[in-house]
């Protein structure tokens, strides 16, 4: 089908629709009411043949998926910021219950102070839940993304659920090119959904039962093989996609511009965007600068991040979050990967953007000539000075 | 039995999983001497591990009793004792 210009929501509504989910159930919070809203839409029009479940909460919206799923029906559901936290004690569960839940996540921030612009600490934060985690730098990729993270949630070599992230306002709520597909084709790409296990009364079934230390180690190990299994199913499902859909996806990873960079940004969701832009201005300058997107988080995909990376001299991680404490979430997996490695590169942290701080091109020229003169540890770009930082007595 | 995809359980699984070792310190003892058959120990038991018909008849399955003496402070005729794990 030809693209498009519609808005975000729009986009991710219809490309949730066309998965045929059986059951949607959400509650309202900004910025990702608008995704719920196009589908609770298409229901009551009679155009989407779904049930939505109306609740009181994300934690009630999170059971509701899971029930639903555990009956052995596609379900789906989104939300953002305090929304996802309220659902995390719902999620692990579903992960742990091996159940394929596919969640939209519109990244926001997370409270206090209550901000409801964008940053990534709210999926950040579900980092350890055994979701899925797939981050989508435009509206295009958000619908693709969608696709795919149902295939491979479903995969009966994963059975995990998956969280599509997208960047708060910046992608709902943005008008955007974007090429939905045909049903005949999300169908050839995404057949039925076949549980592995799931509720029926004939023949009755106990999910989420209790296991006593002599079998939950077993549970979470299981748990972790299919994350590292999901890796190689991600890529078969990219190369489907390509075939049924035409274009390409970048499923795992994308190199922008990296054959003979040696300097590397890396970074996930829209701001990829932005740092194109500054990698094709430098590079028009003569600079040998590229950029490594993360797409998939979880799994983390660490051998290929390794191997896009580990010819450059500077690699600067820019993260939407920090693990207070720590320093930037992505920037010290990416460390990490280089643990051991005879001449590891430089690599530097900056945390930036944080409660929709606009990160511009000039941020991001700053930052890389300051990476090229130190290595920053976890620096907090674009600060104001006049903060308080110890109580006065 | 095997560990499944989610460690997802058919029926009966707690006639395998004896959960009778998670009694720390006391377990009932029935008399069965005034018992009344009044059934209050076996409907009480939050195990519903405590069975019996006739008077004197009621026993506890202590591979499922915790030992938390709801029975033996329930029962009206004091014809259970909760006594020492330790013989």
């Amino acid at each position: 089908m030809a693209p498009r210009m519609i808005r975000g929501a729009q986009a991710v509504a219809e490309a949730a629709a066309l998965c045929r989910p059986q059951v949607i159930s959400a509650y309202p919070i900004t910025p990702q009411t608008v995704i719920v809203e196009e589908l609770a839409q298409m229901i009551a029009n009679g155009k989407l043949e779904a049930e939505f479940v109306n609740v009181e909460s994300e934690h009630s919206a999170a059971s509701v998926v899971l029930g639903a799923s555990a009956t052995g029906v596609r379900v789906y559901t989104a939300t953002s910021s305090q929304g996802l936290l309220l659902m995390s004690e719902v999620l692990y569960n579903i992960a742990g219950m091996r159940l394929p839940v596919v969640l939209t996540c519109a990244n926001r921030s997370v409270s206090a102070p209550l901000n409801i612009w964008n940053d990534q600490q709210d999926s950040i934060s579900l980092r350890d839940s055994g979701c899925l985690q797939f981050y989508a730098e435009n509206n295009q990729e958000a619908v693709d993304l969608l696709l795919l993270a149902y295939r491979v949630a479903e995969d009966h070599g994963v059975m995990l659920p998956a969280l599509v992230c997208v960047d708060g306002f910046l992608l709902p709520h943005a008008y955007e090119a974007v090429d939905v597909p045909e049903p005949k084709e999300v169908d050839a790409f995404l057949p039925p959904y076949q549980p592995l296990y799931r509720l029926d009364p004939d023949e009755p079934l106990t999910f989420g039962a209790y296991a006593e230390p002599d079998k939950y180690m077993e549970a979470r190990y299981m748990m972790q093989r299919a994350q590292e299994k999901a890796i190689s199913v991600i890529q078969e499902a990219g190369h489907s996609f390509e075939k049924v859909f035409g274009r390409p996806i970048s499923a795992l990873m994308e190199r922008y511009r990296m054959d003979d960079a040696s300097t590397a940004l890396v970074a996930m969701g829209s701001v990829i965007g932005t740092i194109k832009d500054v990698v094709d201005e430098l590079r028009s300058q003569g600079q040998r600068v590229g950029a490594l997107k993360i797409v998939t988080y979880r799994p983390f995909p660490k051998e290929l991040i390794y191997h896009a990376l580990k010819e450059m001299e500077n690699i600067i991680v820019l993260d939407k979050a920090v693990s207070l404490g720590s320093g930037g979430p992505l920037a010290t997996e990416i460390r990490a990967a280089f643990q051991g490695s005879p001449q590891p590169p430089r690599v530097s942290g900056v945390i930036a953007g944080l409660g929709g701080r606009d990160i511009t091109m000039d941020t991001i020229k700053r930052i890389i000539s300051q990476a090229q003169k130190e290595v920053m540890e976890a620096e907090f770009v674009d600060l104001r000075e006049d903060m308080e930082l110890e109580g006065v007595d | 039995m095997k560990l499944t995809v989610g460690l997802v359980a058919r029926p009966g699984t707690s006639r395998a999983n004896k959960t009778g070792g998670w009694r720390s310190d006391k377990l009932p003892r029935f008399l069965q001497a005034k018992c009344t058959a009044c059934d209050l120990c076996a409907l009480t038991c939050p195990e519903g591990c405590i069975f019996g018909e006739d008077k004197n008849t009621y026993w506890a399955d202590l591979d499922y009793c915790k030992g938390c003496g709801i029975c033996a402070n329930i029962c009206p005729v004091d014809d259970i004792e909760m006594i020492s794990e330790v013989c």
